[in-house]
C-alpha cells in the first residue's frame, strides 16, 4: 500500500450529496411558488436515472455498488428534471434521463470520462425532438387560475387523456418565452415586461426560484465543493452581455438583471456548468469556460431558435475545454518563464 | 516577531497526532546485543568498508568510508566484534537488501578518542572532517551535510534557514529536540553561520510547537549573533525546504535548481545539533531521535543509536495487539517496512505502528471526475489531474512537459482526492518508467556508438590492408620489371616450375594436416556397421517426408 496512508473524508459519494443539498432549497421554492409537479418529474428522473445506470454498469461489467452509491447519476437526473417543464409528460422525462445516461454518460466511458454534461445532452435532445412538449411550463400559482395539487399534477404528467382545459389553465408561456415573442411581434422590451409574467428582476416567481439557486450555490462555494471561477464568470458573462446590448437598445434586448435572473442561469451557474468531468480544470480555463458560456447564453436566447440558450452555450464550451485547457496550464511552483505549450 | 510571512500555495491540515509522543521525556534506548548498520546511509556513494569479520571495533570507530565528495563515513555505534560484513534487509523505498556492517556489541560502550574541531581550520578541512564524521541532513533527505555546507563559487550564502516545521502527522522529534536542545541546536547553527558566511538566520517553526519555540527563543537570547524565530502556520506540507522558503522569504526556489542559487541553504534542526556535537566534542553520528508512535502502549521519542532493530522500539514503547504494519517516517510520506528486523537509520525520524483503526484501509479507488482539488492542494502548483491522466495513459512526454519532476511527492493529492486515487503512486510510477527509458536509451546509444566505432574501425583496418598491399604489389612490380630486364626467358621459366613445385607441396601439406583433424569414426567401419548406418539414413529420410506431408495436409484441411 502506497503513502499517504491517510485520506480526507471527503468522496465523490459526499460532494455528489452536497450537490444535491444544495438544490433542496430550490426545489423547497420550486414547489411553493409552482406547485408539487416538479417533485414527481424529479422522482422520475431519479428512478430512471438509477436504473439506467445500475444497467449499464452491469453491462460494462463495472461493480455496481460503489459506482452507483457515489450519487453522480442522481445529480444527474435532478439537475435535467429541474431544466423541464414542471408538467413534462412522463415518456418526456424518461427519455431525456435515459439520454443522458445511456448516451451522454455511459457510452463515453462512464463517470468522469463523459465529454459533455450529461443533463444537457438530455435536454438539448429533448428540446430539439419535442418542442412543443418541452414548452408547456406550469405557471406560477400566483397567476394562474387554479392551482394544482400532486393529483392534478399526476394526471398531467402520466395521463393520456387530460382536458385541454385543465393544461390551458395552469401552462404559460416563460418569461424568457414570452420576451422573445413579443420582440418577434415587434413589440418593445417595455411593453413586453409590463406583463404579469415579469417580477421586479427577473420573472414573477421565476426570480425567487433563481434566488433559491443562488442560495444554494453559495453554500457548495463555502464548502469549497465548487470553485468561484466558474459562477461567477457565467453570471458576468451574462451580465455584461445582455447589459452591453441593452445599453446599446433598450428597446430590443433585455434588462441584464432580467437575464440573470432566470433559474436557467443561476443553475447553469452554479450547478451545470460548474460539473468539473466536463469542465475546464484551471482556474484561468475556469473564467474562460464561464465567460464563453454567459455570452453564448445571451447570444442564443437572443439571436438563436430557443428561448433559453444555457444548454446549449455549456455544450459548447464542453467542446473546447480541451482547447481551454492547454492554453491555460498555470505557472507550476518554480518555473521561471512561461513556456508556450504545444 | 512582525516578519511579514508569505503563503505557499496548496497544502492540507491532516489531523496532527503530536500529543500522542511530545509530552513524554526523551528517553535513551538500550543498548542492543546486535547492531546492523548499512553503509548507504546517506545520498550518494555509499560507504566502503573498512573493517572484516572478526574485528573488534570501538564506538564513534569508522567502519564504512566516504566515497567520494558526495558521500560520508559510517561509524560503529557501539563497541564489540564485526560479525559480518554483508547483504541484509533495509529501511529502504525498494525493499531491497544492502550491504551493512553487523557488530556484535560487547556492552562496554567504549569510545574511540575524539576530539572537538579546529573552527580555525580552512573550511574545506572542516567539510572533510564533517563528511568523516558522518553529518547528513537528519531531515529525512539525508543529504552529506558536508557538501551543503559548501557556498561553492559565491564564497557566501547570505541566509540560513533551520528548519523545526515537522508538519508530518504523528512525529514530534524535532519538537522535543528543539525543547530539549535548543542550546545545542543554536552550537550547530554558528557553526553553520561560519562555514555559510550568512548574515541572515532564520529557524521556521510551526505555530503548533510552542513550547519548541519558547526554547529555541530563550536559547537565541544568549547568542551574540542574531537568529529570528518565526512561527509559521501549521499546514502540510510547511516544514518541506521549498515551502519554508516561500513561507520565511516570499521566493521561490527556481525549477530545476538550489536553494543557493537564490542564495539559501536549509537545514533540519536535528542537523544542527548533530554538528554541534561533532564541533565540540568530535562526536560522530551514530545516534538520533526516533518518535516511535501510533499503535502502541506509550508514544514517545527515543534517544537511539543506529543499527537498533525497529522493533526494539517498538517493544520498548509497548507493543499491541492488532498491529497492521509499520511506517518509516509519517503518514503523508512514509515507506512501509518489509519487517521489524529492520535497523534505524540516520533517515529514521519516526517508527509509526499502524492499526485497523488509526490507518484504516483506503477504499477502492473511483474514477477521476477532474474536480481539481488535488491542484488546489498542491504545493508545487501542479496539475495533478493531468499529470495522473497523461501517467495513467502512458504518455509520460506529455506528463513531463506538465512538469511530472517538479512533483515533491508530498501526498497532498491523494490526500483530498475525493475518488481515492492513489495519485502519488501514479507519478512514481511515471518517474520510473522515464528513468527507466533513459536509461535504456543511453545504453542504446553507448551500444550504437561502440558499433559504429567498430564499423569504422573495420572499415580502416581493411584500407590500411589494402594500402600496405597494394605498396608490396608496386615494389614487387617495380622489383619485378627491374630484373626482367636482366632476366633470360629460361630463368623465368624455371622460376615458374619452382613456384608450382612449391604450391603444390603447400597443398599437400595442407591436405595432410586437414586429415589429420577431421574426424576418424566413420573410416574403419564394420559392414554391419555400414549398413545399420543407411538404414537409418534411410529411415530419417522417410519420417522427415512424413513430418511434412502433415503440415501440408492441413493447410488444405484448414
Amino acid at each position: 500500500m502506497p503513502s499517504p496512508y491517510i485520506l480526507d473524508r471527503t468522496s465523490v459519494t459526499v460532494v455528489m450529496a452536497w450537490v444535491l443539498a444544495a438544490l433542496l432549497p430550490g426545489i423547497g421554492v420550486y414547489v411553493w411558488l409552482f406547485g408539487p409537479g416538479i417533485l414527481l418529474t424529479l422522482s422520475i428522473a431519479t428512478v430512471t436515472a438509477v436504473a439506467a445506470e445500475a444497467g449499464m454498469l452491469k453491462a460494462r461489467g463495472y461493480p455496481i455498488k460503489p459506482f452507483l452509491g457515489d450519487l453522480s447519476a442522481v445529480v444527474t437526473a435532478w439537475l435535467l428534471a429541474l431544466s423541464l417543464p414542471s408538467l413534462a409528460p412522463w415518456w418526456l422525462i424518461v427519455t431525456g434521463t435515459l439520454f443522458a445516461i445511456v448516451v451522454a454518460k455511459h457510452l463515453y466511458g462512464g463517470l468522469g470520462q463523459n465529454v459533455f454534461n450529461p443533463a444537457m445532452v438530455g435536454y438539448a435532445v429533448l428540446i430539439v425532438s419535442f418542442p412543443v412538449q418541452m414548452t408547456q411550463w406550469a405557471g406560477p400559482l400566483e397567476l394562474t387560475a387554479t392551482p394544482l395539487g400532486i393529483g392534478q399534477s399526476a394526471a398531467i404528467i402520466f395521463g393520456a387523456d387530460v382536458p385541454k382545459s385543465l393544461l390551458d389553465a395552469v401552462t404559460m408561456a416563460t418569461p424568457l418565452d414570452t420576451l422573445r415573442t413579443g420582440l418577434l411581434q415587434q413589440h418593445t422590451v417595455d411593453e413586453v415586461v409590463r406583463q404579469p409574467i415579469f417580477g421586479y428582476l427577473g420573472g414573477t416567481g421565476f426570480e425567487w426560484l433563481a434566488a433559491a439557486f443562488l442560495l444554494g450555490g453559495l453554500l457548495l462555494w463555502a464548502l469549497r465543493i465548487i470553485s468561484w471561477q466558474v459562477p461567477l464568470a457565467f453570471l458576468v458573462g451574462v451580465w455584461l452581455t445582455a447589459g452591453f446590448l441593452h445599453f446599446f437598445d433598450a428597446g430590443r434586448f433585455g434588462a441584464p438583471w432580467f437575464h440573470v435572473f432566470a433559474p436557467s442561469v443561476m443553475l447553469g451557474a452554479f450547478f451545470i456548468a460548474t460539473d468539473p468531468v466536463s469542465g475546464a480544470t484551471t482556474p484561468r480555463g475556469k473564467v474562460v469556460f464561464g465567460l464563453g458560456a454567459g455570452f453564448l447564453t445571451i447570444v442564443i436566447r437572443t439571436w438563436g431558435g430557443f428561448p433559453d440558450g444555457v444548454a446549449f452555450a455549456i455544450l459548447l464550451m464542453n467542446l473546447c475545454v480541451p482547447l481551454i485547457d492547454q492554453y491555460t496550464q498555470p505557472r507550476v511552483y518554480g518555473e521561471v518563464r512561461k513556456e508556450p505549450r504545444a | 516577531m512582525s516578519r511579514p510571512l508569505f503563503q505557499f500555495k496548496g497544502g492540507v491540515h491532516p489531523p496532527g497526532h503530536k500529543a500522542e509522543s511530545n509530552t513524554r521525556p526523551i528517553h535513551a534506548a538500550p543498548l542492543p546485543k546486535k547492531l546492523v548498520i548499512p553503509l548507504r546511509q546517506h545520498i550518494g556513494n555509499p560507504a566502503k568498508p573498512v573493517v572484516s569479520v572478526g574485528d573488534h571495533v570501538r564506538k564513534g570507530q569508522i567502519i564504512g568510508e566516504a566515497d567520494g565528495y558526495i558521500s560520508t563515513a559510517v561509524h560503529a555505534s557501539s563497541s564489540g566484534i564485526v560479525t559480518a560484513v554483508d547483504l541484509q534487509p533495509v529501511p529502504h523505498v525498494s525493499g531491497l537488501a544492502d550491504l551493512c556492517v553487523t557488530i556484535e556489541t560487547d556492552g562496554r560502550d567504549e569510545w574511540v578518542a575524539r576530539e572537538p574541531l579546529d573552527l580555525g581550520a580552512p573550511p574545506a578541512e572542516l567539510r572533510m572532517r564533517l563528511r568523516d564524521l558522518g553529518i547528513v541532513g537528519l531531515g529525512g533527505a539525508v543529504f552529506p551535510s558536508a557538501v551543503k555546507l559548501d557556498p561553492g563559487a559565491a564564497q557566501v550564502c547570505p541566509t540560513l534557514i533551520i528548519n523545526g516545521g515537522e508538519c508530518e502527522p504523528w512525529i514530534t522529534c524535532d519538537d522535543v529536540l528543539m525543547r530539549h536542545f535548543a542550546d545545542e541546536i543554536l552550537q550547530g547553527v554558528a557553526v553553520m553561520r561560519l562555514l555559510l558566511g550568512s548574515s541572515e538566520i532564520l529557524i521556521g517553526i510551526e505555530d503548533n510547537k510552542p513550547e519548541a519555540i519558547a526554547a529555541m527563543q530563550a536559547a537565541a537570547a544568549k547568542l551574540d549573533f542574531a537568529v529570528e524565530i518565526v512561527a509559521v502556520p501549521a499546514r502540510y506540507p510547511a516544514g518541506g525546504a521549498k515551502q519554508m522558503i516561500e513561507t520565511l522569504t516570499g521566493k521561490q526556489v527556481p525549477s530545476g535548481k538550489l536553494s543557493t542559487d537564490i542564495g539559501i541553504q536549509v537545514f533540519n534542526v536535528g542537523t544542527a545539533r548533530a554538528l554541534a556535537r561533532a564541533a565540540c566534542h568530535g562526536e560522530p553520528l551514530i545516534s538520533r531521535l526516533v518518535t516511535v508512535t501510533g499503535h502502541v502502549l506509550r508514544p514517545q521519542n527515543f534517544e537511539v543509536l543506529i543499527g537498533t532493530p525497529m522493533h526494539t522500539l517498538i517493544t520498548l514503547a509497548g507493543e499491541r495487539d492488532g498491529n497492521t504494519g509499520v511506517l518509516m517516517g509519517g503518514p503523508m510520506m512514509g515507506v512501509p517496512m518489509p519487517n521489524l528486523d529492520v535497523p534505524v537509520v540516520k533517515a529514521t525520524n519516526c517508527v509509526l505502528v499502524k492499526s485497523k483503526e488509526l490507518f484504516p484501509p483506503l477504499p477502492k479507488a473511483l474514477p477521476c471526475i477532474r474536480c481539481t482539488r488535488c491542484a488546489d492542494a498542491c504545493p508545487a502548483e501542479l496539475q495533478p489531474q493531468e499529470l495522473f491522466r497523461f501517467a495513467k495513459a502512458g504518455d509520460f512526454g506529455r506528463a513531463q512537459e506538465y512538469h511530472l519532476f517538479d512533483c515533491i511527492e508530498c501526498g497532498c493529492c491523494s490526500y483530498v482526492c475525493p475518488s481515492h486515487i492513489p495519485l502519488v503512486d501514479f507519478y512514481r510510477y511515471a518517474k520510473s518508467e522515464i528513468w527507466a527509458r533513459e536509461k535504456d536509451k543511453r545504453a542504446s546509444d553507448l551500444a550504437r556508438e561502440r558499433h559504429e566505432f567498430r564499423q569504422f574501425r573495420i572499415e580502416r583496418e581493411k584500407k590500411e590492408k589494402a594500402e600496405k598491399l597494394a605498396a608490396k604489389a608496386q615494389a614487387k612490380r617495380a622489383e619485378l620489371a627491374a630484373g626482367a630486364d636482366t632476366a633470360t626467358p629460361a630463368a623465368a621459366d624455371a622460376d615458374a616450375n619452382a613456384k608450382k613445385a612449391l604450391i603444390a607441396a603447400a597443398l599437400a601439406r595442407a591436405q595432410a594436416k586437414k586429415d589429420e583433424v577431421a574426424p576418424k569414426n566413420i573410416d574403419n567401419l564394420s559392414p554391419d556397421t555400414r549398413h545399420e548406418i543407411e538404414e537409418i539414413e534411410a529411415r530419417r529420410a522417410k519420417i522427415r517426408e512424413l513430418a511434412r506431408q502433415p503440415l501440408e495436409s492441413e493447410e488444405k484441411n484448414s
